[in-house]
């Protein structure tokens, strides 16, 4: 059975910070196909177009009847642990640091049989579920976990190496005014997060919600304002050392392309906040996460990004929106680029239209705020980093992975009705 | 893997193997293995009295010899060899460089071949050379915790113990055995006894293999000689004869578990074509890093039923003055495995065992030897097994 994690001890200020190490993350260009999966919290394998044959580790021909035909599938993350082992030296540096480490061959219901982590509470010889998900080199791997839930299941240490619960760990939500913003501080104080920092710009400026979003436990009010360069660096002055998530509430929307706008003046607020906001963030906040990536039980995490699903392809009718998202979404990747080595994952949530004020025209389906909050706080514990929200969401992304051009055209087709 | 095409095997007649070379092992050195490849070849050179120009063939297998392969020794070597192979199948290739070897003498593409294996080990050798073993392993073992084959090795013992009769002090009697071997072997780098209590208590490394279970990885190299018995009659060289030999790669392919090597499915093969029978052997040489694989090579040989090597080793000392001599040198466990002349080790030892070279631990009355190969883990699983019969001058 799993030990319950205990809450991590203050950290001691003449103590050494632990540097991130990383586990092996050198693969062959095919298996990054398996890592995109695993991003998504999903397991694909290659299967052959022509005999079906499912095949592991990633191949370039059928070893079954050579076709170069090979597609990587969802499969089923049924298995059974055939053998195991605890490691108890390991020749990297990451894993030497861990020891003991638990791995065992697990023989997929899928057909192949493959090398994975083993969680603590897996019994020998037994049915096991196989997750794929990244870890923390960004590198997808699999996980033998029970096949039923266990206690305290998520606080197993090669578990929680590849998630990044919120369990303890303290966050900053940029933006406290929106029910978005309200709705994702009790969601992670719900969650177990240590403590739950929440930035308010202006804070003379009276909201909704404001006294009930002070006395979530855990809840610290903040100033934050990411339009002011100042303001992000102060916080991060106080804060940066100890934000072990940081996800960016902040959100511009006004709908509209450019034709219908006079001048520019929407359209850099929605720059100001979408891009340049995130920028700031990414440079206050940015060098003391990927430092701590390695730091404790509490170590920084994750990065979550929210952002529209019109980021991947404009849509006229937030257009402008739809480009200041688009470049919030580059810039998502530039920072996990950066972030690359440090143990913290980037996570994008694309949802689709979210039900707020800016976006009340806009027809069902859409996604409540509340929805968005608890996919994040899943996420986090199921330790994702590409999440797609909603069926309009999902209906998008959909598409774009089948043509992105097809998209482009669907998108700016003259709209009927 | 269907064997009803296969042709009947033309004999190894009138080719033998000789002057068998080891270069003393070393922990570390800060050699490349340039160095220790060609120190196998000058002892070669010096063994037998000949020089660059009667060795017509060159055979070399290397980890650490990047960037260069065997054409890059020849230059470096001043060989102009007309026949030359470079075999990378680790734990199988000195077998497997027998078998070149040989058919290319038997042909007449070459008269003397110079078969070398030699690694050095600096001192992060090792780890880098895991680091981009294979495709496979970096894509899909290696990222595993890193336990190199300490943790491929532990997967298939602890799945071999919980499917036949075999107890971790079996595979220590081994261990000891060899050990045992070891101390009348001078190069060894093992040099203390070491006791079956020694081994059951020794550090964990990767349930269920502990610290004895593990070869050391070191420096090193390993040679010998092929050409045709007149030849080797003129140089007055002492020789053994090549009964049999077999290779496969990638055997069973479906066992979710390694549990067997490539060798069951040649072994009929295997005694057929030396015409002798496993009761026949004097002195086996298995590749041993990790005592599950000597275990598989007892069965898979046909030394044993399959699943009964528990009992072959409990009946058994494998010591060089007992019943069933095994690894007589020490084998790599007490040796070293000095990269690819790891799968040397056994081959070399046995040419001395059949040509009166064994000094103190010398099999009396050795005339029939078996020696088999294994090698690289790919992904989860050793790929390459072979194995060779050899027969002493009168034999």
């Amino acid at each position: 059975m799993t030990e319950p994690l205990k809450r991590p001890s203050k950290k001691n200020p003449q103590k050494r910070t632990v540097l991130p190490t990383l586990p092996p993350h050198a693969r062959s260009r095919k298996a990054l196909a398996f890592t995109a999966a695993a991003a998504e919290g999903v397991l694909k394998l290659q299967q052959c177009a022509a005999c079906t044959h499912i095949t592991y580790p990633p191949r370039e021909i059928c070893p079954k009847c050579w076709s170069m035909d090979l597609s990587w599938v969802p499969v089923s993350e049924g298995g059974e642990l055939v053998s195991e082992t605890t490691l108890r030296t390991s020749i990297n540096t990451h894993f030497r640091e861990r020891m003991p480490w638990r791995i065992g061959t697990v023989q997929l219901d899928a057909g192949p049989s493959v090398l994975a982590h083993v969680h603590g509470d897996v019994e020998a010889y037994s049915r096991v579920r196989v997750i794929a998900r990244t870890d923390k080199s960004g590198q997808g791997v699999m996980m033998a976990l029970p096949e039923k839930e266990t206690p305290n299941m998520a606080d197993d240490r090669q578990l929680r190496a590849l998630t990044c619960d919120p369990k303890f760990r303290r966050v900053l939500i940029t933006d406290g005014r929106t029910e978005l913003g309200q709705a994702m501080a009790r969601a992670l104080a719900d969650a177990g997060a240590s403590i739950v920092f929440v930035g308010i710009a202006e804070a003379w400026r009276p909201y909704a919600g404001s006294a009930e979003l002070a006395g979530i436990p855990g809840v610290e009010i903040m100033p934050l304002d990411i339009t002011d360069t100042i303001s992000v660096e102060e916080l991060a002055g106080e804060i940066g050392g100890k934000t072990d998530i940081l996800i960016n509430t902040a959100e511009y929307v006004r709908p509209g392309g450019a034709m219908e706008r006079d001048g520019v003046v929407t359209a850099r607020d929605e720059m100001e906040i979408n891009y340049f906001g995130l920028m700031r963030l990414i440079q206050a906040f940015g060098p003391g996460m990927k430092f701590r990536g390695a730091d404790g039980d509490n170590s920084a995490c994750a990065w979550v990004n929210l952002l529209s699903v019109y980021a991947l392809s404009n849509w006229a009718a937030f257009g402008t929106t739809s480009a200041s998202q688009a470049a919030a979404y580059s810039l998502s990747q530039c920072l996990r680029g950066e972030l690359a080595g440090s143990g913290v994952k980037v996570m994008n949530v694309l949802f689709g239209p979210l039900d707020e004020s800016w976006r009340q025209p806009l027809p069902p389906p859409k996604v409540t705020p509340k929805r968005l909050a608890r996919t994040v706080v899943e996420s986090l514990q199921q330790g994702l980093e590409n999440v797609t929200l909603g069926p309009v969401a999902e209906d998008v992304v959909r598409r774009f992975r089948e043509d992105p051009m097809v998209l482009e055209r669907e998108l700016t087709q003259i709209q009927l009705g | 893997m269907s064997q009803k095409h296969t042709r009947r095997r033309t004999s190894y007649d009138g080719i033998v193997v000789t002057v068998p070379v080891s270069v003393a092992y070393e922990r570390y050195s800060p050699e490349p293995a340039h160095w220790w490849l060609g120190r196998a070849l000058s002892k070669l050179g010096e063994s037998a009295d000949i020089g660059a120009g009667d060795i017509d063939g060159l055979c070399a297998s290397s980890f650490t010899l990047f960037p260069d392969t065997a054409v890059g020794l020849s230059q470096h070597f001043g060989l102009t060899p007309r026949w030359l192979d470079h075999i990378p199948t680790g734990g199988a290739s000195g077998v497997i460089a027998l078998r070149r070897a040989a058919r290319a003498v038997q042909s007449g593409d070459a008269n003397v071949v110079a078969c070398i294996a030699g690694d050095t080990n600096h001192v992060d050798s090792f780890r880098s050379m895991l680091t981009s073993f294979s495709r496979f392993s970096q894509d899909a073992s290696y990222p595993y915790g890193s336990g190199g084959p300490n943790g491929s090795f532990a997967l298939m013992t602890r799945d071999y113990m919980n499917t036949y009769d075999v107890t971790r002090e079996d595979f220590g009697k081994l261990c000891v055995a060899q050990r045992k071997n070891a101390l009348n072997f001078p190069t060894a780098l093992m040099k203390s006894p070491l006791s079956l209590e020694q081994y059951l208590d020794a550090r964990r490394i990767s349930d269920p293999i502990t610290l004895y279970d593990c070869v050391m990885p070191c420096a090193g190299a390993e040679g010998y000689l092929v050409m045709s018995e007149d030849r080797a009659r003129e140089l007055r060289l002492p020789f053994a004869r090549v009964l049999s030999t077999i290779e496969r790669h990638n055997a069973f392919p479906d066992d979710a578990v390694q549990i067997r090597g490539g060798w069951a499915l040649d072994k009929d093969e295997f005694w057929d074509m030396a015409g002798v029978a496993p009761c026949d052997i004097d002195l086996l040489q298995t590749y041993d890093d990790y005592p599950v694989v000597i275990a598989m090579q007892f069965e898979d040989l046909g030394f044993c039923e399959k699943g009964t090597a528990g009992e072959f080793i409990r009946a058994n000392t494998f010591t060089t003055d007992g019943s069933f001599p095994h690894n007589t040198s020490g084998g790599q466990l007490s040796v070293g495995q000095a990269g690819a002349a790891g799968g040397y080790l056994g081959i070399v030892e046995a040419i001395r065992q059949l040509t009166g070279g064994a000094a103190d631990n010398a099999v009396a009355g050795a005339k029939l030897a078996a020696v088999a190969g294994f090698g690289m883990i790919n992904f989860d699983r050793g790929l390459c097994s072979a194995a060779a019969i050899l027969a002493g001058e009168d034999a």
